[in-house]
Order: structure tokens, then sequence, then C-alpha cells
């Protein structure tokens, strides 16, 4: 095998192998910033050591030992300056004293249950409270998402130096507070689970639908979230949120080709030619929708999220779509969760069910809120529904005030052509009035 | 990206092969794994290649053929897709599977993306 070869195979390796590898090493040394750089160590080596011997059979099992191997060495040296360490560098001698020489020995050794437990710890320690969102996404990305910090700073459009950064302080500042390694219970999993599906959901987003840029997506964010919370899934199988995250992603990136025109312009979810959309993730996404409304709690904000994306995707044209339901479903996210940006899609929801009168009488209530004060959004709806409703002029005005409020390039260029088509025909579009 | 992963057995053609409980626990495991990491689409097995069918064309003229087929080499046991990142990390996936006495053969699934405009255009990705 060529070198290049063999380093990208490796690579592969790591990308499975990480998280668990974190994980495990984490549990051991009690501190997730300690865990990942003997993980890196053991990475290091496997990149000294595979070119030679090739890959072995169980890489994960041989990453394991060897940052265990590690671990030690550098344990006894800290063991100076902290009894911990002298204890537990102690247990992890004893334990390497015992282990068969086949590495597979070892991996066996840790049940499938243990490795799902200590990822789940993981999950739940790169998305503590303590520390700061963009930390929280980084960690993340890093430890569960098994990305370089090249790979996080392209994503977010920072400096490689910047994610660095946040991830050394991140792991600092988790060390400091010493967050156990653990599996909250009671109120404080919710709250846990609660911030795990955020920062989850962010990186989505990030990808769906770029703040910044001149890119509207970058798809290969939306399947790093995707896949993190299909593994979230399997590791929380009781929790319907987690499917109905799960479902609400799986949906929303079925239909990621046809969000882009081919001059890469965004095209609206009525306007897309559906035949593009991707039904093996609706499927997916069905089926995820399925699971957390089987576990029969009632659907929280994800899951009605995910009902509502299901009704688009279920409907062959836009026409078929069922804007009575959604606007019902509408309704009850705005019960569980309610926001001023739910709010306008209500609006935009009864506006299709029942007329831009109903709408526009929903998106007014909405003007004095100072949270959309800066939100391109509301204009544009409003512009939408004037547009509708034959009130040319007023929706022009609004096109072109979303149009100055937005930073995405590609969406400025969208909204300016909408207030341009409405200078053009000057008798007012066809609308639906009532 | 995606990738078909095609298990080609190298069981005979003829006969009833049935899987061991062992074999199919094994493999439900590696299934587990790719479930778990997320990155598994669909799966599926097949009746054997004796049970199949060939329908041909050649010449304007179509030809039904019952198995076993006696020219052919390999055969398809089952498949996976799944979705990777590279090749590489398809390939990975591959070599984790528990057979033995088998072939898996990588494939990355075309994207519509891929065809110029005009076949793009041709064709309809609506069909499940």
């Amino acid at each position: 095998m060529a070198n290049v070869d063999l380093q990208r195979s490796i690579d592969a390796v790591w990308r499975i192998e990480a998280p668990r590898l974190i994980a495990g090493l984490t549990r051991t040394v009690r501190d997730v910033g300690l865990a990942e750089e003997l993980a890196q160590d053991a990475l290091v080596a496997a990149l000294q050591q595979w070119p030679e011997s090739g890959v072995p059979d169980n890489p994960g099992a041989w990453l394991m030992v060897t940052a265990k191997r590690r671990a030690v060495d550098l344990l006894r040296r800290r063991a100076t300056l902290e009894r911990k360490y002298e204890e537990i560098a102690r247990r992890l001698e004893a334990e390497q004293g015992r282990a068969d020489p086949a590495l597979e020995a070892v991996d066996e050794a840790v049940g499938d249950e243990e490795i799902g437990d200590d990822l789940l710890r993981l999950v739940f320690i790169s998305c503590h409270p303590v520390l700061t969102t963009d930390a929280r996404v980084a960690l993340t990305l890093r430890l569960l998402g098994g990305l370089t910090t090249d790979e996080i700073a392209r994503a977010f459009l920072v400096r490689e130096s910047t994610v660095a950064q946040r991830i050394v302080r991140a792991k600092r500042t988790l060390s400091e507070a010493r967050v156990p390694f653990e599996l909250p219970s009671g109120e404080a999993r919710l709250e846990r689970v609660t911030s795990v599906l955020e920062v989850i959901y962010l990186i989505y987003n990030e990808g769906y639908a770029a703040t910044a840029g001149d890119d509207w997506m970058r798809p290969e964010l939306c399947e790093d979230a995707l896949r993190l919370g299909r593994i979230l899934a399997e590791l929380l199988p009781d929790e319907a949120e987690v499917h109905g995250l799960v479902a609400l992603m799986e949906i929303q990136a079925s239909r990621v080709r046809a969000r882009i025109g081919p001059a890469g312009e965004p095209v609206l979810l009525l306007d897309q030619d559906r035949a593009r959309w991707d039904h093996v993730l609706i499927r997916h996404g069905l089926a995820a929708l399925a699971r957390a409304e089987a576990l029969d709690r009632g659907l929280g904000p994800y899951g009605l999220q995910a009902a509502i994306a299901a009704c688009h995707a279920r409907a062959h044209t836009a026409e078929q779509t069922d804007w009575v339901r959604i606007a019902a479903l509408y309704d009850a996210l705005s019960q569980v969760a309610p926001s001023p940006v739910v709010e306008l899609n209500r609006a935009v929801a009864v506006t299709m069910a029942f007329g831009p009168a109903a709408g526009l009488e929903i998106v007014e209530a909405l003007l004095a809120d100072a949270a959309l004060a800066n939100y391109h959004l509301l204009p544009s709806v409003r512009g939408d529904f004037l547009a509708k409703l034959g009130r040319v002029d007023e929706a022009r005005g609004e096109f072109e005030r979303a149009a100055a409020l937005t930073r995405n390039l590609r969406e400025r260029d969208l909204l300016l052509a909408r207030a341009d088509a409405l200078g053009i025909s000057s008798g007012g579009l066809p609308g639906r009035p009532g | 990206m995606r990738f078909m992963m095609f298990m080609l057995p190298n069981i005979p053609a003829e006969g009833d092969w049935m899987p061991s409980a062992e074999a199919v626990a094994e493999m439900t495991k590696y299934n587990e794994e790719l479930q778990k990491a997320g990155v598994l689409l669909a799966l599926d097995g097949l009746h054997a290649q004796a049970e199949g069918v060939r329908v041909s064309f050649a010449g304007g003229k179509k030809t039904v053929t019952d198995g076993p087929f006696t020219e052919a080499k390999e055969m398809i046991g089952g498949y996976w897709i799944i979705e990777a990142k590279s090749k590489e990390a398809a390939v990975e996936w591959a070599s984790r599977c528990p057979g033995d006495n088998c072939t898996i053969e990588v494939r990355q699934v075309f994207d519509l993306e891929e065809f110029p405009p005009d076949v793009r255009a041709a064709a309809n990705p609506n069909l499940v």
C-alpha cells in the first residue's frame, strides 16, 4: 500500500476509534484532556509503526493498549505531584500485567454496554453546561466526531488556532471545575440531554444554513451532526426527543441537494424539485419520527418540528402539502416552546392553510417584538403576505429591508430579486386574498 | 459519500445453504456496530442464486434463464449501503466484517450531481 493510502486508512481507523478510545481512557484516567492527549500519542505511534507492521487486525484494541502504556509512564511522573494519579497508575499496571498478550483479550474485557456508557459520559461531558457554547461545539466535534482542529476551523470559518485554543481552554475548564465523568440522573439528566441536543442541532444548522460566508450550506457539517445524532439515538433509545431531533435532521438533510439552484442560489422549500429529495434519508427520518411517537410521551419541540418536516416530506407535490395539519403542529409547538420565530413560522402555515390575511395578523403582532427587530425573515415573510394581498409597494419595501438585514450573500440576492420582481409587475401579484 | 458493500460469499451455488446461528450472531453484531456508528443506511440478505432468475437482452431478443448459473464465478449474498467520509473509511468498515471465506466488494454509489446536466435531466431520482 502506498504511503498516502495508508495515511488515509489510518485516518479512517482514527475517525472510527477515537470516540471509544477517548471515552475508555477518560474513565481510566479521570481527565478528558489527559485522555485525549494519550489517544493522540497512540495515533502518533500508529502513524510511525503501521507503515512497517501493517494495520493490526484489531486497530481499536492496539490503540487502547498503546495509550494505556503511555498512561502508566505519564501518570508515574505526575504521581509525584498528585496522589490520585499514583493509584490510577498502579491499577493500570496491574491490568496490563494480567492482560493476555493477544490484544483482543483486553478489548473483550470491556463489555459493549460499558463502552456505550463511556461514550455517553463523553457526550455529556463534551456538552457540559460549565462550557461556553463554542467550546461545547468544538469539543463535541473533536472528541466524538473525530474531526481535526483544522476541519472544525474550516467548517466554522475561524482560524485553526482559535479552535485549538477553545479546546485547550474547554479541557482546562472541565478539569478545574472537577466535572465528573458521569451519567447524570434525575432532573439534571433532562437538562444535560437538552444541552447535548442543542449542541448537535447547532452543528447541523451551521451546515444547513450557514450564518456567515458566501456558501449557503456546508453539507459535510450536516453529515457530521447527523452521524452524531444517530450515535446518540443508539445510546439513548428511550429519549423521544433524541429520535425527534434525528428525524428532523434526516428529513431536512434529504432536501440538501434540492435547496441549491444551478448557480448556487438557494431554492425555497415549496419551489424545490421534489424529485431531487433524498428518499433514503426521508425513510430514515420517518422511521426515527415513528420511534419518537412510539415512546408515547407526546412530542417535544424537536419531535414536533420533525412532524412538520414529515408533512412536507410526505407530499409528492407542494400543492399536496397538508397545511392545516402543519398549522396545528405549529400551534402545538408554540405551546411547548413558545418563541417569536415559531410564531413567524406559524403565520406562514396559517397563511397557506387559511389565507394571507390570517397570517398577516399573526405577523403584525410580532412587529413590536424586540427579539425580531434585526431578524431578516420577519420583513421577508411580511413582504410575502403583503404581496399575496396585492399590497405591492409595502411588499417591495419589506423585501429590501430583509435584504439589508441578512448576512448571507446568497440569501440577500434572492430577497433583492423578489423586490425587483415586484417593481416590474405594478399591478400586483396573483395572490390568494382572504 | 455513499457506498454499497456487496457480500460475495464463497458458498456452493446449489444446495440448501443456511448460515449457522453463530455466524448470524457475529454478523448481527457487526451490523449493530455500523448502526451504532451512525453510518448504516440500508442492508439486506439475498436468497440463494440457485433460486434466482436471469433476464438477458441481446440482439433485440430477451432470454429468461433459471438459476443456478453455471458460468457465474461470484454471486451476491447480500449488501449494505453505508455513509462514509472517504473510500478508505468505507474499506475500513468493510474490513471489519466478521466474514470468513468471502469477499466484500466496495462500490461508491453514484450521486446524480456527478452526471452532466442532460443526463441529470433525463433521470428521475424520485424512484425510491
